[in-house]
């Protein structure tokens, strides 16, 4: 039946109908259906106890699936064991074998399938290459820095050429500018072979950089999958607007609906024009609007074009490249506002800010 | 340590406790090296000083059907109760590694037992029980009954080693294309080393120490050394007694120099991963 859908055709895992419950009352994860594309790089987004990681781990064959069912290249797979599904996976920990070298950790799944010694010192020599770390074959992975350990367990999931390699939070045990140099390097390295990459993190800054497309969990679903530009600039809903990404999210109500646009009242503040997200017409709702997208002015004057509010300012937060501004609404909910521009460092007191009506979205809240 | 020198009173205190600590160990430890010399005297006679080195009590150890066949018993006992235990003891710490549950604790405690239990009480039992399947005055007899006292320390010792292995280490073996059985020789195995082996000694050491079980489920032909010299000990003008116990003793040295051996290695690689990581 499947077979039929031309988003099938291309995909080379794919969850059908996926539930997992360690106590047969909560769900882990709830009805999951996700394909996977062939050669993608696709990362699992969602805070701690979403489901991400559990998702990972069925696929990985360390965790079986309540029901529903997993498939390889539209072949069932739940009931493979983890040593057969030829699935390389990085951890956060590295888990590497700390009684063995650099080298004979990245030799193990060649030895596992029965490699010549020649091409297995061969292929770790061209492994470590890969990661751009020669030399250190020879070294107990005890030896080497964070970094290093964990380039060579990217090494080792990647020397005996997986078609899938899995990644949970494989750079969160590193410091922030370390990782952001990893975040290039595994992306450049998914662009150069062509692996399909599952990659699971905590991080939407680190999704957004990555990936092709980000899978956003929350309670055991998936809120939104898309590439991270409509992501980014059309979340499907409260949740994703506010996870992804710094947002504004003021309370309000829908009070009419024109088109693809709606009239959102705010409570002691006013009326505003937004997109439509998923909020219904007469029902609490959420408008979201990015720190970036707000025009600012000092006093009280009309600034950007479209919607228009005062409020004061009550906090300065000096970034370098730019300056963030909290300002208090007169409902006292608080809006901030990004700013490279440089004469509101020593802003005070009453300031106008605005946004373009298609800037903000209204969600159901 | 605090940088001024030490008060009078202090270097009293600390005179006083060496003091007390080699009269502790002469305490335990002189009374088996006492009888070591023994061994060496020419003369058939508890008695000091010694009179002549000899070696004749060796000699008439080794010579004499009854002592080394006991020799050889014991060993061939403590043999089979290791690699017996080890079996039994590794995989049930691995269970329980494994075995997430508040019942986890009930049943170490459980497999505690013989190592709590008064021996006599257990020998007893085993006696009665063997007996009726036939298993009583045979080897196998002896080495199940060892077994019950080695394997739970065996579990012990292991137990702690698995305490500091990381799970996430099988869970990459077998992304990597290991089978469970394979994950085990290369990755568990090798990291749990210190902890089996200190098992072994440990189980080697129970079986060959023990009496108890030994006099009630040993026949004639399943006799072992400390039992042989229970039998002999009446005997004040046989030394060979003296000889077979200095031979326990000098296996009892060699088992804790294994164990120390082991013990050293494990802390020394501890200290190198901590040093790197730093």
């Amino acid at each position: 039946m499947s077979l039929s859908k031309g988003s099938d055709v291309d995909s080379i895992v794919r969850f059908q109908n996926i539930c997992k419950t360690y106590d047969g009352r909560s769900q882990v994860v709830r009805d999951l259906n996700l394909s996977v594309e062939r050669g993608e790089f696709l990362t699992l987004l969602g805070p701690s106890g979403s489901g991400k990681t559990t998702s990972l781990m069925m696929l990985a064959g360390f965790e079986m699936p309540t029901s529903g069912e997993i498939y390889l290249e539209n072949n069932p797979f739940s009931s493979l064991p983890p040593h057969r599904r030829e699935i390389g996976m990085v951890f956060q920990n590295y888990a590497l074998f700390p009684h063995m070298s650099v080298g004979e950790n990245i030799a193990f799944p060649l030895q596992v399938r029965r490699l010549g010694k020649q091409e297995i010192t061969t292929r770790v020599r061209r492994a470590l290459d890969m990661v751009q770390l020669p030399g250190v074959t020879d070294r107990k992975p005890a030896e080497l820095s964070g970094g290093q350990q964990q380039r060579v367990a990217l090494a080792r999931a990647l020397v005996y050429e997986p078609a899938i390699v899995l990644m949970d939070e494989p750079l969160g045990a590193l410091d922030r500018q370390l990782r952001e140099g990893m975040q290039m390097e595994i992306k450049n390295l998914h662009q150069r072979i062509g692996v399909t990459m599952i990659y699971v993190t905590h991080d939407q800054q680190e999704a957004l950089t990555m990936s092709d497309r980000i899978a956003v969990f929350n309670g055991g679903m998936i809120e939104q999958l898309a590439v991270p530009k409509t992501l980014y600039d059309t979340p499907a809903n409260a949740f994703v607007a506010g996870f992804v990404g710094d947002n504004n999210l003021l309370r309000g109500r829908v009070t009419k609906r024109m088109g693809d646009q709606a009239e959102v009242e705010l409570p002691g503040i006013g009326m505003v024009r937004a997109r439509l997200g998923d909020a219904r017409e007469g029902q609490p709702a959420v408008l979201a609007i990015r720190p970036e997208k707000i025009a600012l002015a000092v006093g009280s004057f009309p600034v950007g074009d479209g919607n228009r509010l005062t409020g004061t300012l009550i906090e300065r937060i000096y970034l370098g490249d730019q300056t963030k501004l909290a300002i208090q609404l007169p409902d006292k909910q608080t809006v901030t506002v990004k700013t490279g521009a440089s004469q509101f460092h020593d802003a005070e007191g009453l300031v106008s800010v605005g946004w373009a009506a298609e800037d903000g979205i209204v969600f159901a809240a | 340590m605090t940088g001024f020198p030490p008060t009078r009173a202090q270097r009293l205190g600390r005179i006083l406790l060496t003091a007390f600590g080699m009269l502790f160990c002469l305490f335990l430890i002189g009374p088996i090296l006492a009888f070591v010399p023994m061994a060496f005297n020419d003369v058939a006679i508890l008695h000091y000083p010694i009179q002549h080195f000899s070696l004749r009590w060796f000699r008439a150890l080794f010579a004499s059907p009854d002592w080394s066949r006991a020799l050889l018993n014991s060993f061939l006992v403590a043999a089979g109760t290791t690699v017996l235990a080890l079996l039994i003891g590794v995989t049930a710490a691995i269970g329980l590694w494994r075995w997430r549950s508040a019942g986890k604790n009930v049943l170490m405690v459980l497999i505690m037992t013989p190592m709590i239990v008064p021996s006599v009480i257990g020998a007893t039992s085993m006696y009665f029980a063997f007996a009726r399947v036939g298993l009583d005055y045979s080897y196998l007899g002896l080495v199940l009954a060892h077994c019950a006292f080695a394997a739970p320390i065996v579990v012990v010792t292991v137990s702690a080693a698995l305490q500091r292995f990381d799970g996430n280490l099988l869970r990459a073996a077998a992304s990597l294309g290991a089978s469970p059985l394979l994950s085990f020789r290369r990755v568990t195995l090798p990291l749990i080393l210190p902890g089996v082996v200190s098992g072994a000694v440990f189980a080697f050491a129970i079986s060959f120490d023990d009496v108890v079980a030994a006099l009630f489920l040993a026949g004639p032909d399943q006799r072992t050394l400390p039992v042989q010299m229970y039998m002999r000990s009446g005997d004040l003008f046989d030394l060979v007694i003296a000889a077979a116990a200095t031979v326990m003793l000098v296996i009892a040295i060699a088992l804790m120099a294994i164990l120390l051996f082991v013990r050293r290695g494990d802390r020394l690689r501890q200290a190198g991963a901590q040093e790197t990581a730093h």
